[in-house]
């Protein structure tokens, strides 16, 4: 292999202090006057924007290298400083060195034995490549700061910081020039220890008697449109800068009265300050005359809209579009349906050659508003290219003219129609899913479309969110998005190794109305229902005499490949002590025999995102495409019988007789009674301790086993109520949406609320709210709630319920931003690597990672839950027929998806919590990032 | 010297100097140069032990490492020692 991209390579990188003699070196100019531009609109001479510092207007050339604006890089200038100030970033290094040496000889404040021992355990740091700080040395040494100087004997006294910028010496104030002082009288040979490289730095440079200006091109006025000038921010600051500089300077002259100079003194490091960082805490922020705080060094860098994450992190695309996003069933999972508006303004360019310039010139006469004929989108051209590369943008003036030109050698920038390829795009795109490559369908009104089938990769739902779409440019691009990018492509997911494009909710309940227990059909069903699979013929009916008839489990064999073969549990089971298989009384048992659905029901363990059986099988046995047909032709079957029978859920669903309610009051009441029993017997100390628990924690434990009890209780009772034809349990039953819980939850009770596992019990002294008494423990007092959701909670409940909710609260935000952060330092650190054609990881300077990747070469996309092979799979499929024989030996394991997708408690959905208050989580994340990079980077 | 033998040590896996005839066939199997190559301490407390075996290893020899890998049974690796 050939060594490519290492063109140069860095050595290494030096940091260092500019001094007071570097920053006038590299100078081009003194800037001393306060005014940029004259009354002729010219850069005033020594000004702000004197033109030695680089030119920003067209027509002028720079007197330091004679450049035009687009070749003259810009240079440095400065301002002298009437009087020292100190450098904003540099206050803690400063403290550090007043409190360290000695106030006259400058001496580090340590005998020579202490030196030599800090000495060697620093170098001794270093060895192992760590940092060490002088103060921690000092702790770790267990040296105590002296007060006498060890050096000259002199007394040494308090050294206070008055933030941001006032230091005090026994509450006395030491003016910056004294500081400097102080800091020049320290001994080269000190530094090294204090953690300051003597080699490139002093600490009296760390006080600044130069300030350097910035380039003009850094910091470039802008004309409006009324003609005035606006200068940039820190054009604003440095004029403030060099004002009260020069009123400084010339009070000083003049031998004005100390109270003066030194207001002045101080107001000059305020604006140095502001001109550093705006948001120094203890100062107010320095504004605009609009009211608006000034963008100043700092914040040009910082945070989101910084210079690092904003310009350096994240760039703008030419070629993309954004909009809302809708669902369209209609839609195959590979399209993706585009806005007529986005498709007239994205393009793509058509390369003229010999063979297509007629097709090319039709494209250019249509212009960029062709009109749509029988109300269908017809693509027109907005630009050609000339072979110089002149950009023309087309014209009803300059169409003729351009259609004359256009030939070999040209490019017509078509405008998007159906088939173009692109990619769709969700944020955060926190996997390789996030960004698929669609085929473009033009449509009408202003949203985005897609297959519902990929709302899991996406992450997305139609409660507002927007998406991006890019059109690629080049035939490469196109090619390689087509190959690597395309949706069906991804069925299987790399995080887990089972499919993530796949059947939802309504899809689920759908095939299971369809399949459970086998409902009949009428030719005028099967009608509506194949209405929308036109591409699929209607079978031939199942019962023929005396009325055509279709059974569900027939319609839905349409939909499988004809050799699948296919053994598993549904979602309904209820996991039987000894399963009856074929004879399920509850139709569980699903057996798919050459294509055909046998018996059983197909619901959430047969279809659905990440642990559907049936959708892997297909994926992995039958390819991609196969898979793609299949979810296609699945989802519009179960949309169509869905919508032929109507379903919906409501509050009534929830409704239990008053039999039942009562049934459940007297299970709550129990369990509150028993709950006395146990405090009593807490109490009067007759509570058996559990092993290793104390009394108090046996008390809890056992509390919190006898409500959980009374609750589950509770659920039964009404789910006894509620059997598979109310519509919530049908969806909880079938894995399409919710659970029993949630049911129990909203029609029976809710249960105890708990604070990090634990009753409530904060609150007032004693107790949690003034509604009961000191030091009551029984099950009411401590936030068990009795009520549903659907009965209403008592205030007090509802208060408990509170407290429970807002932990789970905090606990997402916290959670979300943590993950957040950490995804973002992982991607930094991995987005350069990728498996080289040796089947190595490598970064770009083909430097390994790992001589084999993840070092058994296994894709996990197309592995079996990490697994590169399925071996019992193989086998049955191997031994055929005696399929049956098989598996009695292999001993009652389930055959084909053998525990395919069989992810463990649906990891797809337990990101579901994290919906609520996504905002919260993410404005907190931004919190802990900035926390983060300041402790980090 | 260290009491023990941290080869011993079930977590710490092989670690063999790789003889210089044999570097280049290996670096022309991986395809690589030497500076590509993953890198290990000399001072790193594998190198110190495996010298108490074979002497000095100077910086730039390469180390075969034969590990257990949860994905692959055993895997083999290689690092050159740097200072
Ligand atoms: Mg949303
Ligand atoms: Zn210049
Ligand atoms: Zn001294
Ligand atoms: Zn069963």
């Amino acid at each position: 292999m050939q060594r490519i991209g290492v063109s140069k390579r860095i050595g290494n990188i030096k940091f260092a202090i500019l001094s007071p003699d570097e920053i006038r070196r590299m100078s081009a100019v003194k800037v001393i006057s306060a005014d940029t531009y004259d009354d002729d609109g010219y850069p005033i001479d020594r000004g702000l924007m004197d033109t030695r510092m680089g030119v920003i207007e067209p027509g002028l050339r720079c007197k330091t290298c004679n450049g035009r604006v687009d070749e003259c890089p810009g240079h440095f200038g400065h301002i002298d400083l009437a009087m020292p100030v100190i450098h904003i970033g540099y206050v803690k290094e400063i403290k550090k060195f007043l409190q360290h040496t000695c106030s006259i000889c400058g001496r580090v404040l340590l005998s020579e034995d202490e030196i030599r021992m800090v000495t060697e355990m620093k170098t001794r740091h270093e060895v192992f490549g760590e940092r060490a700080d002088f103060v921690s040395l000092l702790r770790a040494l267990r040296i105590e700061p002296r007060q006498i100087c060890p050096h000259c004997k002199a007394e040494q006294k308090k050294i206070t910081l008055d933030k941001p910028t006032t230091f005090r010496e026994n509450g006395v104030k030491i003016t910056p020039k004294d500081i400097r002082d102080r800091l020049e009288r320290i001994p080269t040979e000190d530094l090294a220890i204090l953690g300051m490289n003597p080699e490139t730095a002093r600490p009296e440079w760390l006080v600044l008697t130069a300030l350097p200006v910035p380039p003009v091109t850094v910091r470039p006025s802008i004309t409006l449109e009324s003609g005035d000038r606006s200068e940039d921010d820190l054009t604003h600051k440095l004029v403030d800068v060099l004002r009260i500089n020069q009123r400084l300077r010339e009070n000083r002259d003049i031998g004005a009265p100390q109270l003066i100079v030194e207001d002045l003194w101080e107001l000059l490091q305020y604006h140095v300050t502001t001109y550093f960082d705006n948001q120094t805490s203890g100062i107010p922020p320095a504004r605009h005359r609009s009211g608006r705080p000034l963008k100043t060094l700092v914040q040009r860098l910082k945070g989101k809209e910084g210079r690092f994450r904003s310009n350096l992190s994240g760039k703008r695309v030419n070629f993309s579009a954004r909009t809302v996003i809708s669902p369209d069933p209609n839609l195959g999972i590979t399209e993706v349906g585009v806005p007529e508006e986005a498709a007239r303004e994205l393009t793509v360019p058509l390369y003229v050659t010999t063979f297509n310039v007629e097709v090319a010139k039709e494209f250019v006469s249509r212009g960029p508003n062709p009109q749509n004929v029988d109300g269908k989108y017809v693509p027109g051209a907005n630009y050609v290219i000339s072979p110089e590369g002149r950009r023309i943008k087309i014209t009803e003036k300059n169409k003729a003219n351009l259609l004359e030109q256009v030939g070999p050698g040209w490019i017509v920038e078509r405008q998007l129609m159906d088939g173009d390829i692109c990619l769709f795009n969700r944020q955060p795109s926190l996997h390789r899913m996030s960004m698929l490559c669609h085929e473009v369908r033009v449509m009408p009104h202003k949203t985005f479309r897609f297959n519902l089938c990929l709302c899991p990769p996406y992450n997305a739902d139609f409660d507002g969110d927007e998406m991006n779409l890019h059109v690629m440019q080049s035939e490469e691009a196109r090619a390689e998005a087509k190959i690597l990018m395309r949706t069906h492509e991804h069925i299987l997911s790399p995080r887990f190794g089972a499919p993530i494009i796949g059947p939802i909710h309504d899809h689920i309940t759908g095939s299971f109305l369809l399949t459970y227990k086998n409902p009949q059909f009428t030719r005028e069903d099967v009608n509506f229902i194949f209405m929308r699979m036109p591409e699929t013929p209607i079978p031939a009916p199942d019962v023929e005499k005396g009325g055509e008839i279709w059974y569900g489990k027939s319609l839905f064999s349409i939909v499988l490949p004809p050799d699948l073969n296919l053994t598993f549990k549904a979602s309904i089971c209820q996991k039987c002590d000894e399963c009856r298989k074929e004879k399920c009384d509850i139709d569980a048992y699903v057996k798919i025999k050459d294509g055909k659905l046998v018996c059983g029901a197909i619901d959430g363990k047969g279809i659905a995102v990440g642990k559907g059986k049936i959708l892997d099988k297909i994926a992995r046995d039958y390819g991609t495409l196969a898979a793609k047909e299949f979810l296609e032709k699945v989802t519009r079957l179960a949309i169509g019988v869905i919508t032929l029978r109507g379903f919906t859920t409501g509050i009534s669903d929830e409704d239990i007789p008053e039999d039942a309610k009562n049934e459940i009051r007297k299970v709550l009441e129990n369990g509150k009674k028993e709950v006395n029993d146990l405090v009593s017997k807490y109490l009067n100390g007759t509570l058996e301790l559990l092993p290793g628990r104390s009394l108090e924690e046996t008390l809890e434990v056992e509390v919190m086993r006898v409500l959980g009890k009374a609750r589950d209780e509770a659920g039964k009772i009404a789910g006894k109520y509620l059997g598979i034809g109310n519509s919530a349990v049908l969806m909880a039953k079938s894995g399409a949406r919710g659970n029993m819980l949630n049911l129990t939850q909203m029609s029976a009770a809710l249960g105890q609320q708990a604070v990090r596992g634990e009753r409530l019990f904060r609150g007032y002294y004693m107790r949690t709210l003034p509604h009961f008494k000191k030091g009551d423990l029984g099950a009411e007092a401590r936030g068990f709630v009795e009520s549903s959701y659907k009965s209403g909670l008592k205030p007090t409940e509802y208060f408990f319920h509170s407290m429970g909710g807002r932990e789970s609260l905090v606990d997402t935000a916290v959670r979300t931003s943590r993950s957040g952060y950490m995804q973002r330092r992982l991607i930094n650190a991995l987005e350069d690597l990728k498996v080289m054609e040796d089947r190595s990881v490598r970064n770009t300077a083909g430097t390994i990672i790992q001589f084999r990747y993840g070092e058994d070469g296994v894709d996990p996309g197309r592995s079996v839950q990490g697994n590169a092979i399925d071996a019992v799979d193989m086998f049955v499929e191997l031994l055929g027929g005696k399929e049956k024989k098989t598996l009695e030996e292999l001993g009652e394991i389930e055959t084909g998806a053998l525990n395919y997708g069989e992810v463990d408690r649906d990891i797809l959905f337990a990101e579901e919590d994290l919906e609520i208050e996504e905002e919260e989580g993410e404005e907190e994340y931004e919190e802990y990032e900035e926390e983060s990079e300041r402790e980090g980077d | 010297m260290a009491e023990f033998n941290i080869f011993e040590h079930e977590y710490v896996p092989e670690h063999y100097l790789v003889d210089r005839e044999e570097e280049k066939a290996i670096l022309k199997q991986l395809n690589l140069t030497k500076d590509q190559l993953p890198r290990i301490k000399k001072t790193d407390a594998a190198i110190v032990a495996l010298e108490t075996i074979t002497g000095e290893i100077e910086p730039g020899r390469i180390i075969k490492i034969v590990r257990r890998s949860r994905t692959a049974g055993v895997f083999v690796a290689y690092r050159v020692v740097v200072v």
